[in-house]
């Protein structure tokens, strides 16, 4: 049997995806990068082969995607994220016409064409404001968990401002509304519209064309979910596990790749 | 001006340039030539640009005393200046030098350290930098005895030359050029036309040359010449393959810009133009796989045409075309010798940067079109605010009308502290995925 992976080296975790002929999913794994890109993809690559109860030999092809891609010397390919989100946002959502991408550090929307072709795409890459290394540190700072900012913020009652999405200056910001004693749930609400205006204007760069999908980490976050559709006025796909769309987009290349080449 | 810097000067000019040309040449052709892969062969009048350019710099250095020095924008009516026997200097064009050197992020870092903002544009940087240190990767850059601006680039080159007019305790004149939002006016034409005129008296007192109506004539048929033919220059890339790339160009520019109103800027083109016809009467590609064809819009990275020269051919892609080299051919056709105030204060304040963002929409929309392009890449520069301004609309625009791929890279002109390797990689090779059939 013929195996494709796609390893995908973000910033803060590291995720790989083993498919199958038929583009079922046969493992999925989300390591945290740490320090070495290598080591990081060579580690999640064994833990999904495990999870496959696959050896190394059935793997046909593997196709490294993100940030860490070209320090993964046993892939085949590097594609950039950019390509692999919209294959695996169209593979899983095959109406989807715009892919909102935000993850560790840098956050994407990316305008899909027919056969999940990227038509265009604008980036956030310069800080990491409005990103998943955002919310960590304001939970930290709340006392959530990463995972509670969600219900929490759908529990607010009113919303607070918050002026900045540059995480050390809303981080000063947070401090002083607790110490105004603000509500917990209407600060978390405020940091996610927050986020949510930010990434509304690379969106409306794009455009909005067809479905709307979500994919990186901070799609496990219902707040933000939320507060997105609110501003584009329709229902947004989301996966269950939405961190893993940018290593399946990626192994449904390298099977791709694979049949091309015969 | 003293006799003793003139005789130098002259003794430079007849004996001292030719002899270092002569050096280099000797020098040049111990290198081995190899055929290069991606590359088609060199152009032959490269090496007279770097002449051109290398002579230029060298007599720069004993000019003062021998000829009035002015210190000049590259949006100025330099052709104006020419009748007064100026030698000119570009700040700019010894910018895109420090970038292209790698020198800037020192310069650029000496000139905040004395205050300047790092949002301030890294050319004036660089030459502010250069004012404080003395460290130019030019040797030594002839001390001015005139500044010569004009607004139609940017706002701010006024306070840029304002700093420089402060340090150098010497005159500033400037060409202030109406922005134009729909329509250039009347009143318009006859304030700049009024400046240009008002600008004789104290050109004549600087420069102790009295002003001559035909040797103005003669420097402004030049100048449009040089120009013209500069366009023309450009208009060879129509061709599939291209016998240049915009990165060629970006150093082929340096005459028009540098040395616009002089035979030698003219000369030179009139020469490369003739090289360029033969290789496409030849069908020679700058880029020996030229697959797509693609246009650039703002100033060149300075500190990575190598690089993205290299990269972009890897991938049997060619600029063919650039909002930004095109400037100096674009309006040149205003140019009126009948009526030569008017028509120089209309050619100067049409360029792009001066112009509303519908110009520049419909200018991209037929450059797309008559140089067949694929894809665009837009540089964003922190530097250049009037250029920047505006591309993200420009690539919605475009997206819209044409279907035209793009991607936007940020970074800056000289300043590779703004500059990411790995963010624009990634973004690159997202744009070349996208271009993949």
């Amino acid at each position: 049997m013929s195996l494709f992976a796609g390893i995908d080296i973000g910033s803060l975790s590291t995720e790989a995806v083993i498919i199958d002929q038929q583009a079922a999913m046969v493992a999925a794994v989300i390591l945290p990068t740490e320090a070495h890109s290598t080591k990081a993809a060579e580690t999640a690559l064994e833990a999904a082969l495990e999870q496959a109860g696959a050896r190394r030999p059935e793997l046909a092809r593997i196709v490294a995607t993100g940030y860490g891609r070209v320090s993964v010397p046993f892939a085949h390919k590097a594609v950039t994220e950019i390509t692999c989100h919209g294959a695996g946002a169209h593979h899983l959502f095959p109406g989807t016409g715009t892919v909102i991408d935000i993850g560790g550090q840098d956050s994407k929307v990316i305008r899909l064409g027919p056969g999940g072709k990227v038509v265009d795409f604008t980036m956030n890459d310069k800080c990491a404001a409005g990103t998943g290394r955002f919310l960590e540190v304001m939970a930290a700072k709340l006392g959530a968990g990463l995972d509670e900012l969600g219900p929490l913020s759908r529990a607010a009652r009113r919303e607070v401002a918050i002026s900045s999405v540059c995480t050390v200056f809303a981080e000063s910001e947070v401090v002083s509304l607790v110490a105004r004693n603000e509500p917990r749930e209407d600060i978390i609400r405020g940091l996610h519209r927050a986020i949510v205006n930010r990434v509304w204007s690379m969106v409306r760069a794009v455009g909005v064309e067809g479905q709307v999908t979500m994919t990186g980490g901070v799609a496990k976050n219902s707040g933000v979910v939320e507060l997105l559709e609110e501003k584009v006025g329709q229902p947004i796909n989301v996966y269950r596990e939405p961190q893993i769309v940018g290593a399946l987009g990626a192994a449904l290349l390298a099977r791709d790749q694979a049949r091309a080449l015969g | 001006m003293s006799f003793a810097a003139a005789m130098r000067y002259r003794f430079m000019k007849d004996l001292g340039a030719p002899a270092l040309m002569a050096a280099r040449r000797a020098m040049r052709k111990k290198r081995p030539s190899r055929p290069d892969p991606l590359f088609g062969p060199p152009l032959k009048s490269l090496a007279r640009l770097k002449e051109i350019m290398m002579r230029h710099y060298f007599l720069a250095r004993y000019a003062p005393g021998a000829h009035p020095v002015a210190w000049v924008t590259s949006g100025a009516p330099v052709e104006l200046l020419r009748v007064f026997g100026f030698y000119t200097f570009y700040p700019e064009n010894h910018g895109a030098m420090c970038g292209a050197a790698h020198m800037a992020p020192e310069l650029c870092q000496a000139a905040e350290d004395h205050g300047y903002s790092q949002d301030l544009c890294s050319y004036a940087r660089c030459d502010l930098g250069h004012y404080f240190t003395g460290k130019s990767p030019a040797g030594q850059l002839p001390k001015p005895d005139l500044l010569f601006a004009s607004n139609n680039i940017c706002q701010t080159v006024t306070y840029w030359f304002k700093a420089l007019a402060h340090y150098y305790d010497i005159p500033l004149i400037l060409f202030d050029t109406p922005f134009n939002f729909d329509q250039i006016t009347e009143s318009d034409l006859r304030y700049m036309a009024g400046q240009l005129e008002e600008m004789i008296t104290p050109l004549q007192r600087i420069s102790g040359v009295k002003f001559d109506q035909a040797k103005f004539l003669a420097s402004l048929e030049l100048g449009r010449a040089t120009s013209e033919t500069w366009g023309q220059v450009l208009q060879t890339m129509r061709h599939r393959p291209s016998p240049l790339t915009i990165f060629d160009t970006f150093f082929h520019m340096a005459p028009v810009v540098s040395l616009r109103g002089l035979p030698v800027a003219y000369d030179y083109y009139q020469t490369l133009l003739e090289e360029l016809r033969d290789r496409v009467a030849r069908g020679i590609g700058a880029v020996k796989l030229e697959r797509k064809r693609l246009m650039w819009d703002n100033i060149a990275m300075w500190y990575k045409v190598r690089d993205f020269s290299n990269l972009f051919a890897e991938h049997g892609m060619n600029f063919v075309v650039a909002t930004y080299t095109n400037a100096w051919a674009e309006t040149i056709q205003y140019l009126d010798p009948d009526d030569p105030f008017r028509s120089l204060a209309k050619t100067y304040s049409l360029v792009i940067l001066n112009n509303n963002l519908d110009h520049r929409l419909s200018l991209m929309e037929r450059l797309i079109a008559d140089y067949q392009v694929d894809g665009l890449v837009i540089h964003s520069a922190r530097s250049c605010k009037p250029y920047s301004v505006g591309q993200y609309d420009l690539k919605r625009l475009l997206m819209e009308r044409l279907a035209i791929p793009s991607v936007v890279i940020e970074a800056d002109i000289t300043d590779s502290r703004a500059y990411s390797e790995e963010q624009t990689r990634t973004r690159l090779e997202a744009f070349f995925e996208a271009l993949e059939d």
